[in-house]
């Protein structure tokens, strides 16, 4: 067990080097779950003393690469929480439906899976034509994933199921075709995606949106990054958007939640 | 490396519990001290669904307040927490909760082993930590830093347990401060009250 191979302090010098080496700050991440990430990296590649580690990290980009993608967390499903999919279909999507054009945001996407569903959605209300999906990552390597829109084959019994409990109304499969241990999903739905990198810590607003779809990413986060985020997807919203986050997440403490109204019991909140 | 300091008084009890654990946690919250000063933590593996029903369960025995563990909030005394299906619980150094959707540990999420060695990096020898029943080895690994970190560790009798083979995993490997039957627990717990 490597419980304390790398200490609290540890962790700031590792955090402080990539901030000053790479320019990615990660020291408002929540602490517990960033050191957890660091220690497993740190045994998974077998490092054998801090100074190593710490000088690999610093100075090997493409070990950074790596670093990168192993310590964000980068596990996501298609429809995940069906009966919050459910109230996109029934809720949210049709009262943007009523616009002529639809901009999305899914902010820190990952491999995509969640783009993809929202895409899906919208394409059975018959508003993909008229939609287009900004999808952002901190990770470029995340993003290229995405952009292939391939998903391993195993896990389509359960997002198929997803789909369903979600309200889905089509063959799930009719949405990829096989490909060896691989789904890769239609074209048309990924036409619509338009994917780049964004930080939430240091990038700001980079266009309006009607809805901002960002689950199970700030969790991670201390509860001032998250209200500083908060505050970005303020400025990048339309009057009467809608801001959807994840199942344990909420706006609720926020100097501004007053301005926000919570849609029926999902995690999603439309501005007054 | 481990902090040799004892244990004095409990800053926080955490239990872990798979397949068998229902039935002891049933049996323990009924009897269970008005004046337990310390937050008790509960990671239970149990499906995705039914969200609220092992909350529902637990507080209708017993007056502490049990609910489930939110992101970013504090532990206090006298509350019942449980781990959110399908998310890790850790605690943070100014003991708030954190909530992880990183990849399940011993096919588990929540896994009592990121929870166990979470609480022993924050609360270290004033920790206590109990695993029940349950079928695979999720808890060991965590119970193994609590001891390193000066921690209480508790074990459920394998021979009472409905699943032994958590308990069983954890006797072999394991040094543990107490052995439990299910129905010992209740009191041990109250003995941790400060007096």
């Amino acid at each position: 067990m490597i419980s304390d191979a790398i200490d609290n302090e540890q962790v700031e010098i590792l955090l402080n080097d990539v901030l000053e080496a790479h320019g990615y700050d990660f020291l408002e991440y929540s602490h517990a779950s960033i050191k957890r990430r660091i220690t497993r990296l740190y045994a998974i590649d077998n490092f054998v003393s801090f100074a190593e580690f710490r000088y690999t990290i610093k100075s090997d980009k493409q070990y950074f690469k790596r670093f990168l993608e192993e310590i964000t967390v980068n596990v996501t499903e298609m429809f995940r929480d069906p009966s919050f999919y459910k109230a996109l279909r029934n809720d949210v999507l049709p009262v943007l439906g009523t616009y002529p054009f639809i901009r999305v945001w899914v902010a820190g996407c990952s491999t995509g899976e969640e783009a993809y569903s929202l895409a899906i959605v919208l394409k059975e209300l018959n508003l993909l034509s008229k939609s287009l999906i900004y999808a952002t990552d901190i990770n470029p390597s995340v993003l290229e994933k995405a952009k292939k829109g391939m998903f391993p084959l195993n896990y389509l019994k359960q997002y198929s199921e997803n789909y369903v409990n979600s309200g889905g109304i089509k063959d799930f499969s009719s949405y990829y075709t096989a490909n060896y241990s691989l789904a890769k999903f239609d074209e048309t739905l990924s036409s619509k995606m338009i994917f780049s990198t964004h930080n939430l810590v240091s990038d700001h607003s980079f266009n309006e949106f009607q809805l901002i779809l960002c689950r199970n990413v700030l969790i991670y986060f201390d509860k001032e990054l998250q209200h500083k985020v908060f505050n970005l997807f303020d400025n990048s919203i339309e009057k009467l958007g809608y801001i959807a986050l994840g199942s344990k997440e909420s706006l609720e403490f926020w100097a501004k939640s007053k301005e926000y109204k919570r849609v029926k019991t999902e995690k999603i909140w439309r501005k007054l | 490396m481990a902090e040799t300091l004892t244990f004095n008084s409990c800053g926080a009890l955490v239990i872990g519990g798979s397949a068998g654990s229902l039935d002891v946690l049933l049996e323990i919250f009924p009897a269970l001290s008005n004046d337990i000063d310390f937050p008790i933590i509960l990671v239970v593996h149990r499906k995705a669904n039914n969200e609220s029903l092992l909350t529902d369960l637990l507080q209708a025995r017993t007056v502490l307040n049990v609910r489930e563990a939110e992101e970013k909030t504090p532990l206090l005394a006298k509350n019942v927490y449980i781990a959110p299906a399908d998310y890790h619980l850790l605690i943070e150094e100014d003991k708030t909760f954190s909530l992880d959707y990183s990849e399940k540990v011993n096919y588990s999420r929540p896994s009592i082993d990121v929870t166990f060695q979470s609480a022993a990096e924050v609360f270290k020898y004033s920790l206590v930590c109990i695993l029940l029943s349950g079928s695979n080895a999720d808890g060991v690994n965590g119970l193994k830093v609590v001891n390193n970190l000066g921690g209480k560790v508790v074990i459920q009798n394998p021979k009472s347990a409905i699943m032994p083979y958590m308990p069983q995993q954890a006797f072999s490997n394991v040094k543990a401060d107490a052995v439990l039957h299910a129905t010992e627990m209740a009191e041990y717990i109250n003995n941790l009250i400060k007096r």
